[in-house]
């Protein structure tokens, strides 16, 4: 020990040194270093794509993009509509669709409208075929007229469901939109627009009640989320931030300069993120709150050892270098771990959280630098009074020694104790399910969330499956056969439960048999032959409207046709049970060739949760074994570095546990949860430690009285620090984005757990052949020879 | 914004109603349209002229499909147009397809309307039935490509009312820039630009503007070749559509003119008797 903390504390008096002489060179540099940094800011902005949350490798995403790269981008916008007295088509209504569906083609980006006015109805008169709008100039329409044409409206499977309610009283306009994708300014913009149309309409249909759901309008959410949570987390955890500094230290100064080093952490790493090019998200954003937080501990280790030195009646310079010399190693220590902690994000398969863990990294480093540099310089240069403190208030002083005690006589209760509360809690951890909802990633102040339930609650469903079927060859859409296999799936989709509407071509064809037969019913069925089919497809496509045509439904080749199968709000694991019940259904019952795999958003967020841990489980094992070197490199013991990985893993194990007993579901925040506490809850050991080896080798305590004194020494210190931590991410639980909210009570509760585990678990493994009687183990042989 | 489009609009609907008033008299200047509009409409109707007189051809074709993936689809069809000298109606046309397979022998038979909807009937082989289709729709894809049926058929004059715009070099020409603004109630476009060379007056390039006036498709006109010391075609036309990234390519065979199509090849009865 003598060797290394002689080297390391040349180095960190050394930097004292400089840093008091040098105070206004250095004070300059930060600022300077600050502010270069902080103008990459002004690159920063929010993505507003529900994409950025999967990487580019993403085989569920890659699957998506073919598929829309096939038929059409399928980023939408949907009015749902619903009138206070029920009745969707009367001449008035159908007017205010009517308009809608013409003031939608004008939104920014859409390329297709469809509404239950515009539907392009196929009807026979004879050998005469009318295709046309379903309602047109409504508002001159008798009622009689309107309910023939609602009546119609129910019987098309294209449109119950869909666009009209089945019990008629909402209807749906439903816009496509194709993003050029070259702006962050597209979306909000046709956002805006749309939004704009909802506000007309209102103004003159007051009873009509309007939402904005689709997939447009949750990309909107993801940067409204973003910029709610920027105005109001960061704001609380400054609040809480200056009433703990204000508790803590107890002085004005070191608050002050406490809030610069975290501001300027702050600044350098956002700005750093701005000229990296990242796109802001509602989990990147926490960065900010997160950099906070993890910051505090620094600055608070220095000020309290500077104030505790001060107390002693020493100097302000002297205290400050001494504090310095004690800190340095220990800071930095706490700080790379923790940096491993978040760089591991990067093993994650979704950008953000590498966005996260790359800002936080950054931050944690600048807070590094500022708190060893410029806080000095500045403190050096301010006025600091340490005030007299009465006697009893030394905080927990004298609670950890009744602590130490406790944890001392009855370590082998605690051990089996504690051994056995993680046993029941690791055991728990299986019944956790994972879930991802991106309706219920946005909580209720987010509008979104409130929009996509109404149309949940009145129209239809929310989360498409797409398929896209391929047919044996090109034009091989019109083989009997295929049209046969395509139905069945088509009706085995809607007898299931979780659906709510099914779009295929199936139901158009049958259709034109119909038409083409003089609308006699009996001809609803399958063509019996391929040319009659292709002939039947020909002839429609010859009909429709510019932006209602095919091109979305069918390949060009006519090899391959789109099912949509629209399900109920379910969970992830609802979506994945049901793809696996539907591709098990075709891989039984269809020719080989028509085996599809689903795809769509939703797909894909039903997998990104596994797709993150799968990521993660690699990260983490590489983030545990860097720590656990450094762990060993630190404590300068192999069995006591190894040792420290049962405290460092055991309370994210149990926080797990916790989480599976009490909420039973996670999302995304799951995965990522375990790298980035192993990061933050690596400290208190690191610490606890140190202290307990210094006790044993310097001083040649017994484990016991080594134990006793570290409580003394560390234990307030760790508490406070838990404390601050817990406190700071649990903040995070006020986002409006689930994840955010999630990691952050996870992380929040596995750092308490880990203050538990390092306050009773820990000594108590410290103290494994103790004995009371002799005072003394041969484990001190295994102590004393690393020294 | 909001408001300039809304002028614009306003604009356009009373040019429009001016040239249908006009139309009648056949003199756009006697209404005092101005000098833009009645530049943009000599060019147009020049332009016109120049084909005036062709009687009737028949033409083979291939249709290329490319969607934003890059995967490529063909059809093939033949065109015959009987010229109606009138620029109050609308060309006769046939289109029969030969491939693929399933759509052989299918023909449209259309009698354009200028301000009507088209009369259209189709010949299904396999339903061995005509079928009259009643639509008003003439902006929609033809068969799946970025090709309205309006857009690659005859141009009638009258189908649209004019501004002259610029002149600007076009390839190795000199063009005349000419907007258009549809005068079908229900055409999906707000408007088109054309470029229309100064030399022998063909189109070369169009535009196409949706109802949000919004870039919607790019027509390039190339290979033109010259029939009967007159009469001038484009062999190769390629349509894209820039909000989809799907493309349309239309290859022409040789241009047969004078054929001695009559009116009776184009009515209903002849659907049948095509293959």
């Amino acid at each position: 020990m003598a060797v290394i903390r002689t080297w390391t504390d040349r180095v960190a008096a050394g930097v004292a040194d400089f840093v008091v002489r040098f105070r206004w060179l250095v004070i300059l540099a930060a600022v300077i270093g600050t502010g270069l940094a902080a103008t990459g800011m002004r690159h920063l902005e929010f993505a507003n794509n529900y994409r950025v949350f999967f990487s580019g490798e993403n085989p569920e995403l890659l699957t998506f993009e073919k598929f829309q790269a096939t038929y059409t981008k399928n980023d939408n916008i949907i009015f749902v509509l619903k009138p206070a007295d029920g009745q969707i088509l009367n001449p008035r209504f159908a007017q205010a669709q009517e308009r809608l569906t013409a003031g939608a083609w004008k939104i920014p980006f859409a390329i297709r409208v469809d509404s239950l006015t515009n539907f392009q109805n196929s009807w026979a008169d004879g050998d005469d075929l009318t295709v046309e709008d379903l309602v047109r100039d409504g508002v001159n329409l008798r009622q009689e007229e309107l309910d023939r044409r609602k009546a119609i409206a129910l019987a098309e499977p294209l449109l119950n469901g869909n666009l009209i309610s089945p019990d008629a009283d909402t209807a749906g306009v439903n816009v496509t939109l194709q993003y050029p994708g070259k702006s962050l300014t597209e979306v909000p913009e046709a956002v805006g627009y749309a939004r704009q149309l909802a506000v007309d309409l209102r103004r003159d249909f007051p009873d009509l009640q309007i939402a904005l759901s689709g997939i447009s309008m949750l990309n909107n959410s993801f940067a409204e989320s973003g910029q709610k949570d920027v105005m109001t987390l960061i704001p609380i955890m400054y609040g809480v931030l200056i009433v703990v500094m204000a508790v803590i230290l107890r002085s004005f100064t070191g608050t002050f300069v406490t809030l610069l080093v975290i501001g300027f952490s702050t600044l350098t790493a956002m700005g750093l993120a701005g000229y990296a090019g990242v796109k802001l998200t509602p989990i990147s954003v926490t960065a900010p709150t997160v950099i906070l937080t993890l910051a505090i501990a620094d600055s608070i280790h220095i000020l309290i050892s500077m104030l505790a030195v001060m107390r002693e009646g020493r100097d302000k310079i002297f205290a400050l270098k001494e504090s310095l010399r004690i800190n340095f190693l220990a800071v930095t220590v706490t700080s790379i771990t923790t940096v491993i902690g978040f760089l591991a994000l990067n093993f994650s398969d979704s950008p953000p959280f590498w966005h996260l863990g790359n800002i936080t990294a950054a931050g944690i480093v600048a807070a590094w630098a500022y708190s060893l540099f410029f806080m000095p310089a500045v403190v050096s240069l301010l006025p600091m009074r340490v005030r007299a403190r009465s006697a009893g208030a030394a905080p927990g002083l004298g609670s950890m020694e009744r602590l130490a005690n406790f944890v001392i006589a009855r370590f082998r209760a605690i051990l089996v104790g504690t051994g056995a509360v993680a046993a029941v809690l690791i055991a728990a951890i299986p019944t956790l399910e994972l879930n991802d909802s991106w309706v219920e990633y946005f909580d209720h102040r987010v509008q979104f969330r409130n929009d996509a339930e109404f149309a949940l609650e009145n129209l239809s469903g929310l989360y498409p499956i797409e398929y896209s079927i391929e047919a044996a060859e090109p034009g091989g859409i019109s083989e009997p056969e295929y049209l046969r296999n395509l139905d069945a799936f088509t009706g085995w989709l809607r007898a299931q439960p979780e659906v709510r509407h099914v779009f295929s071509y199936a139901d158009i064809i049958k259709r034109l048999n119909k038409n083409l037969h003089a609308d006699n019913p009996e001809w609803y069925r399958m063509p019996s032959q391929r040319d009659l089919a292709a002939q039947y497809l020909l002839l429609y496509e010859l009909s429709l409207p510019y932006g209602l045509d095919m091109n979305d439904r069918v390949s060009i080749d006519k090899g391959a046709t789109r099912v949509t199968a629209t399900l109920d709000n379910i969970s992830t694991v609802g979506v994945r049970a049901f793809n696996g019940r539907a591709v098990a259904w075709l891989n039984d019952n269809t020719p080989d060739y028509m085996h599809a795999r689903p795809t769509s958003a939703t797909v894909m967020f039903s997998h990104i949760s596994e797709r993150n841990i799968d990521g993660m489980l690699r990260g983490n094992l590489v983030a545990i074994v860097l720590i656990a070197g450094i762990m060993i490199l630190s404590l300068r013991s192999l069995p006591l570095g190894a040792l420290s990985l049962i405290p460092n893993a055991i309370p994210i194990l149990m926080t797990f546990g916790v989480w599976a007993l009490m909420v039973g579901q996670a999302g995304m925040a799951a995965a990522i949860v375990s790298a980035t506490s192993l990061g933050i809850i690596v400290d208190n050991t690191v610490h606890f430690m140190t202290k307990y080896l210094r006790a044993r080798r310097e001083r040649g305590f017994d484990q016991a009285d080594a134990i006793r004194y570290t409580f003394q020494t560390v234990g307030a210190a760790i508490a406070a620090n838990a404390v601050i931590l817990s406190f700071g991410f649990a903040v995070l639980a006020a986002s409006t984005f689930k994840v955010n909210a999630e990691m952050g009570l996870l992380t929040a509760l596995a750092i308490l757990i880990a203050l538990a585990v390092d306050f009773l678990l820990l000594p108590s493994l410290l103290l494994i052949g103790y004995d009371k009687e002799k005072g003394r183990s041969h484990d001190d042989a295994r102590v004393s020879q690393a020294a | 914004m909001t408001m300039r489009v809304s002028l614009k609009r306003l604009n356009r609907a009373a040019l429009a109603g001016l040239l249908s008033l006009s139309a009648v008299t056949a003199a756009p200047s006697a209404f005092g349209a101005t000098a833009e509009e009645e530049k943009g409409f000599e060019i147009a109707a020049r332009s016109d002229r120049s084909d005036r007189g062709f009687g009737d051809s028949r033409v083979g074709l291939t249709m290329t499909l490319h969607n934003a993936a890059g995967a490529q689809s063909k059809r093939t069809l033949q065109i015959r147009t009987l010229e109606i000298p009138s620029e109050d109606l609308g060309d006769k046309s046939l289109i029969i397809f030969d491939s693929p397979r399933d759509i052989d022998g299918t023909a449209l038979l259309s009698h354009a309307k200028i301000l009507d909807p088209d009369d259209q009937w189709l010949f299904l082989p396999a339903l061995k039935r005509i079928k009259r289709i009643s639509s008003v729709n003439k902006s929609g894809p033809f068969v799946g490509s970025e090709f309205a049926f309006e857009d690659f058929t005859a141009l009638e004059l009258m189908k649209y009312s004019y501004k002259y715009l610029r002149e600007e070099p076009c390839g190795e020409f000199m063009c005349d820039v000419v907007e258009r603004y549809p005068r079908y109630e229900y055409s999906g476009y707000t408007r088109q630009v054309s470029w229309v060379d100064q030399e022998v007056f063909q189109v070369r390039k169009v535009e196409f503007y949706d109802r949000r006036d919004d870039l919607l498709k790019t027509l390039a006109l190339k290979n033109y070749r010259l029939y009967k010391d007159k009469y001038w075609r484009a062999l190769e036309l390629s349509m894209t559509n820039h909000q989809t990234g799907k493309r349309t390519e239309l290859i022409y065979d040789d241009y047969v003119f004078g054929a001695g199509l009559k009116s009776k090849d184009f009515v209903k009865g002849v659907l049948r008797r095509i293959k």
